[in-house]
């Protein structure tokens, strides 16, 4: 007896308790909740080590419906990348979920909040152990949808009701594409279950499969926040902060890169798919890391950071280094939640301050926070000797070995990134208090609930990159796990071009942090200088490239215009007509046969005995 | 002696008679009547063919049907009493309050 | 002629039923005492005895009985349509507590008839045996016409019971008669020895006239096109607890008694009936739900919705095979789920206002009470079919099993009227969810039994929409015994 089911099935009760005894729980929800996603992790360690020598296996989650030869039921598929991804989904779950009963504690939709958080937790592990596209497809829209209620959680702020609704449209036109692609997949194909699917991918027509992988793509767009799709995510940052931690940075968003890397085969049949993929990737990593060295908002840089680093992770997977991408994936879960949830202690800390320019001097308050937060800044730098290091290493040399444009893009992207990262510390931290008085009384440490999660995944992020991504000739040992799922990329690792490109990194990393130190340090900073446009540069930057206002001008407004015209002249006209006079008819029939219902007895007996003359003649004549 | 088939040709002319009856009257009384006779029509046709079988099952049925007709006369009464107390017309035509 | 000899009584497999019936005359006893007892006590007793039955039924569950000479067969498949049926009615009584505290004087009566012909519906989808079928219908039946006009006062209520009447008696005498032609033929009136008597003489026309009366008089019961223009009258006319209890267990019963007696008896003229029910299935599910769509009464429309349903569960008898009837029992169950939970949510309204049933009384439902629209909504959604509610499941059973059967366009039919169907159920909804309800409408407080019975359909519905698989194999399983 398999104990895969376990580990959806744990969240989905805690959610359903939470939901339906809600009232009746109260304040204990964290008593559910935490323990039902726990144990997941537990149980996910279990599948875990049932694939660690390499391998898979399904496992049968539910059977539906049967009748005769036609089953409909949900497969798990567990290899060792669905294992990882469990380990993640459910291990940052945890934290987080733990971490949220000290955040949220003096919330009045307490037990809502966690019943929407184990429901997100089940349809994550759903997503991850789909073993066909349409279940795949089922949880993509479920994570969408749990994103949308928790982004939305304080539905009575407007700001947070509006930036729900943004991130279900845009998420829709990126689904739209998915649930075409995966239509065509199957028309293409005939099957949507994973081991069929790519062995026949190798029987498809390029085009058909370069059309199929960019529709997919599409769909991973909208999820990933990538170009163009990428609005969403820096307002989906007034959800809960442990909500932005563990979905908008640690899970649902790198969706995406783990289709991408799960349908490889798919894009490797269509190169041009790949390419595409690997540009937008580090097109949305530099474009991202750029708008990110002007934010003010702490939550807001960090979401832009986690923008382009999904850009990097796509590069990765786009330039087939397929192993590289999910370990930064992984390793990015662990700095990403952990700077996060730093964020969301410092917010906790000053009362509500989000604002990077009323910050400054927690050092001395908020001893843990800042430790742990500039562990997983400098993770997320890539200063040497952390996670981020080496993942990000492993990108940089995988694609150096494949396009030497992309490099120095991602390279640039990399400078940006220790840059903001430093000036996101420098300000929030190191540099003189700009608090009030008043303010700068009340800010204190988190209590433990908060403070356990931050040092787990400190450490986490200290020694993930020298266990399992330290690079050697036969790839890093998280690529040797991962061999049986991708084959392990060609990039030659010894070597001078290694190291110089190792040393590199080093330098732009250091560049980064050392100007942000001479911006924000070295001087006493003006709070009301930073975030103000002074260049067009800056206001460019600022305005995230105008992105926002682009897509109102050039689509939602016309949109507006043209559907209103369109209902007032098309859709009254034409197609009211055509459903109208499909409706008309069928009214038309039911007024006329209900009169047929004329009220008296003798009728009715009358038509019963037309039934019984019109019964016997057909049996008599046969 | 008349053959069985004689008697099944009765009941099946009883039987029209009912269905004639029920289908032609408008009183509820009377077809309610009709219906009776259809029952009894039935009851015929049990005999005679319980003859043929040669076993008992279809006098049995008779009886069966005998007491089943007396409850429906009963039901069947206290209905048509009722509808007369509310409407003092005993008509089938004036209930058509629910149509269509 | 032999001497006649006291058959063996066989208690065990008429306990069920004994319950029911012992049930009911306790009730009558209680109405008589002097000092008048409360209807709940009333009410509680009948509940008690549906509720003992059903667990009477489930403790036979895979030991299948025969009493009195093969006259009663209590096997899987009449257990599992008496879960049915004592489940419809169990919900009915729960219903009926408030329903009948505002609108109704009579108690004892109520509780009693409803138990009787409770009683007759499992008798009947028991029955093996002609006799003992008309018997038990016409119990059945005739609580059924007295419940139906039991608010003495009302016109409505009175002509829809004297529709019902004269129209059931009408049909009950073809019946009958149909069952006199059928012993005629066969000498017997046994199910079993039907279908031996019968082999091999499917044309005698004895036969064929009477297997031709029986479809009649059981198409009246299921009201399937052309002997169902009696029930939206009815429907509208009666009570609304009691029009559940028609729509849903006399349903049951008398499409449970017509598989038995096609699968079994007649099982020698399947060319015959699967062609003739071929077309009464194709027109009754479209009549319904063409005719469904001009209502403005809720209860009418249900009326023509449930002539709609029969029509989706005739294609699994046309369908045959193990698959086909096991199907339709399936179908019973969901069916019996989700109409009785939408006439359950009709009475609660009722009650609140003097009388609601027009769809335009449930504009804005979803403000005035949230819970009871949701429920109501549900209901519905489940009735249309979609997934994951019951309704799918069940129709999916049944257009599965129809195009293995190689009847592909009768599932084609009945996938676009269930396409149809969606026009006035989905209406219903937007009148709860999308208009401003007229004036300020009672305040709707469902009593504790109302309010359990709706939840236990609620996670009916749910529940064998989510996982039907194990049901649906049960259903399969009671089918078998007929098909040996």
């Amino acid at each position: 007896m398999s104990t895969v089911w376990l580990i959806p099935a744990l969240p989905l009760a805690g959610a359903l308790l939470n939901i339906f005894f809600g009232k009746l729980i109260g304040r204990r929800a964290h008593w559910v909740a935490v323990p039902a996603v726990a144990c997941a992790f537990l149980a996910s360690c279990v599948a875990f080590a049932r694939v660690w020598h390499g391998g898979s296996f399904t496992s049968s989650l539910f059977t539906w419906i049967v009748a005769g030869d036609f089953e409909a039921s949900v497969i798990a598929y567990v290899d060792p990348l669905t294992g990882v991804m469990l380990l993640v989904v459910t291990g940052v779950g945890a934290l987080i979920h733990l971490y949220s009963a000290g955040y949220m504690h003096d919330d009045a939709g307490y037990a809502r909040y966690f019943a929407y958080l184990n429901l997100f937790v089940f349809s994550m592990v759903m997503l991850v152990l789909a073993g066909d596209f349409l279940v795949l497809y089922v949880f993509w829209e479920a994570v969408g949808l749990c994103s949308y209620l928790l982004i939305g959680f304080w539905y009575t702020r407007p700001a947070a009701a509006q930036a729900g609704k943004k991130a279900f449209i845009v998420n829709r036109v990126g689904d739209f594409g998915f649930g075409l692609g995966i239509m065509w997949l199957w028309t293409a194909v005939g099957a949507l279950d994973y081991p069929t699917v790519f062995k026949s991918v190798a029987t498809l027509a390029p085009p058909t499969a370069t059309g199929i992988a960019l529709l997919l793509f599409m769909g991973a767009c909208g999820k990933s926040a990538q170009l163009p799709l990428h609005t969403w995510l820096p307002d989906a940052m007034e959800g809960p902060t442990p909500v932005s931690a563990l979905i908008h940075a640690a899970t649902m968003v790198t969706a995406g890169v783990y289709m991408v890397a799960r349908s490889h085969a798919l894009f490797e049949r269509s190169g041009t798919a790949l390419e595409v993929v690997a540009w937008v990737g580090v097109a949305t990593a530099v474009f991202a890391a750029t708008i990110g060295l002007v934010q003010t908002d702490i939550k807001r840089v960090l979401a832009y950071s986690t923008v382009s680093q999904l850009g990097y992770m796509f590069a990765a997977v786009g330039v087939g280094a397929y192993a590289a991408g999910i370990f930064h994936l992984v390793t990015h879960a662990f700095f990403k939640a952990l700077l996060f949830l730093g964020a969301g202690s410092v917010i906790h800390g000053t009362g509500g301050e989000q604002d990077l320019r009323r910050m400054g001097g927690l050092s001395s308050r908020m001893v843990t926070t800042t430790i742990t937060t500039t562990v997983g800044g400098l993770g997320l730098a890539g200063v040497p000797g952390l996670a981020g290091f080496f993942s990000k290493d492993e990108i940089l040399a995988a694609v150096y070995h494949a396009n030497r444009a992309m490099w120095a893009l991602l390279l640039l992207g990399a400078f940006c990134t220790a840059f903001y990262t430093g000036r996101m510390l420098f300000l929030a931290f190191y540099s003189g208090p700009r608090m009030s008085k008043e303010a700068a009384h009340h800010v204190h440490e988190s209590p433990p609930v908060m403070t356990l999660p931050l040092w787990i995944l400190a450490l986490l992020t200290v020694v993930t990159g020298v266990a399992l991504g330290a690079p050697s000739d036969a790839g890093t040992r998280f690529a040797r796990f991962l061999a049986g799922v991708f084959p392990i990329h060609e990039a030659p690792h010894g070597g001078s071009v290694a190291f110089m490109l190792m040393v590199l990194s080093v330098v732009v990393v250091a560049a980064g942090i050392t100007l942000a130190w001479f911006m924000y340090m070295s001087t006493p900073v003006r709070p009301e200088a930073i975030g103000r446009p002074r260049t067009l540069v800056h206001a460019f930057l600022l305005n995230a490239w105008y992105v926002d206002r682009l897509y109102d001008a050039a689509i939602v407004r016309p949109l507006l215009a043209l559907s209103g015209y369109l209902a007032r002249a098309f859709d009254l006209g034409l197609i009211d007509g055509i459903v109208n006079g499909l409706g008309r008819a069928v009214v038309g029939w039911a007024a006329a046969l209900r009169r047929v219902q004329t009220g008296y007895v003798v009728n009715y007996a009358l038509t019963m005995l037309a039934g019984v003359v019109l019964f016997l003649a057909f049996l008599l004549s046969r | 002696m008349v053959a069985e088939s004689w008697y099944v040709a009765l009941s099946a002319v009883l039987f029209s008679i009912g269905v004639v009856g029920v289908v032609v009257r408008r009183n509820p009384l009377v077809m309610f009547m009709s219906i009776e006779l259809m029952l009894n029509a039935a009851n015929l046709a049990f005999v005679a063919f319980g003859r043929r079988a040669g076993n008992a099952d279809g006098q049995i049925a008779v009886f069966f049907v005998m007491a089943v007709a007396a409850a429906e006369v009963a039901v069947g009464l206290a209905i048509i009493v009722t509808v007369f107390r509310l409407r003092r017309r005993l008509s089938v035509d004036d209930l058509s309050l629910m149509r269509w | 002629m032999t001497p006649l000899a006291m058959p063996p009584v066989a208690i065990g497999p008429l306990a069920p039923v004994l319950i029911v019936l012992g049930a009911a005359g306790l009730v009558l006893l209680l109405d008589l005492l002097p000092r008048p007892v409360g209807r709940e006590l009333i009410a509680t007793v009948a509940l008690a005895g549906l509720v003992g039955a059903l667990l009477a039924t489930l403790a036979r569950w895979g030991k299948p009985g025969r009493a009195f000479q093969d006259m009663l067969v209590l096997d899987d498949f009449a257990l599992f349509a008496n879960v049915v049926i004592c489940y419809a009615a169990a919900l009915v009584v729960m219903l009926s507590i408030d329903y009948l505290g505002r609108n109704g004087p009579e108690t004892g009566e109520y509780y009693a008839l409803v138990l009787f012909s409770t009683g007759g519906m499992m008798l009947l989808a028991a029955a093996g045996d002609l006799i003992v079928l008309f018997l038990a219908l016409e119990l059945m039946s005739l609580s059924l016409y007295v419940l139906a006009g039991l608010f003495k006062r009302e016109l409505a209520a009175s002509e829809a019971s004297m529709k019902y009447f004269i129209l059931g008696a009408f049909a009950t005498s073809f019946l009958l008669y149909g069952i006199a032609l059928i012993y005629g033929a066969t000498g017997t009136t046994n199910l079993d020895r039907i279908a031996a008597a019968a082999a091999g003489r499917a044309h005698d026309p004895l036969l064929v006239i009477g297997l031709g009366l029986l479809l009649v008089g059981f198409g009246f019961k299921i009201s399937s096109v052309p002997f169902h223009m009696w029930a939206p009258d009815v429907y509208q006319g009666a009570p609304t607890s009691v029009t559940a209890l028609i729509a849903t267990g006399s349903k049951a019963a008398a499409l449970a008694a017509l598989i038995r007696v096609l699968v079994t008896a007649l099982r020698g003229s399947q060319p015959d009936w699967a062609v003739l029910l071929w077309v009464v299935a194709a027109i009754t599910m479209t009549v319904g739900n063409v005719v469904a769509i001009a209502q403005s009464n809720l209860k009418r429309l249900l009326a023509y919705s449930s002539i709609a349903h029969v029509g989706y569960m005739l294609i699994g008898v046309v369908a045959g095979g193990s698959a086909g009837p096991g199907a339709v029992l399936f179908y019973l169950l969901t069916y019996a789920f989700t109409t009785a939970g939408a006439f359950g949510v009709l009475t609660l309204c009722e009650r609140a206002q003097a009388e609601a049933v027009e769809v335009g009384d449930y504009a804005g439902l979803a403000r005035r009470h949230p819970v009871l629209a949701a429920a109501l909504g549900l209901f519905l959604l489940s009735l249309v079919g979609i997934p994951p509610l019951a309704g799918f499941v069940g129709k999916f059973y049944l257009f599965a099993a129809a195009v293995r059967a190689g009847y592909l366009w009768l599932a084609v039919i009945g996938v676009v009227n269930s396409a149809l169907a969606a026009y006035y159920y989905l209406r219903v909804v937007v009148f709860m969810y999308m208009r401003e309800p007229e004036g300020a409408g009672a305040r709707l407080v469902p009593s504790f039994a109302g309010g359990l019975a709706l939840a236990i359909a609620l996670i009916g519905i749910v529940l064998l929409g989510v996982i039907p698989a194990p049901f649906a194999d049960l259903a399969q399983a009671a089918v078998a015994p007929l098909l040996r």
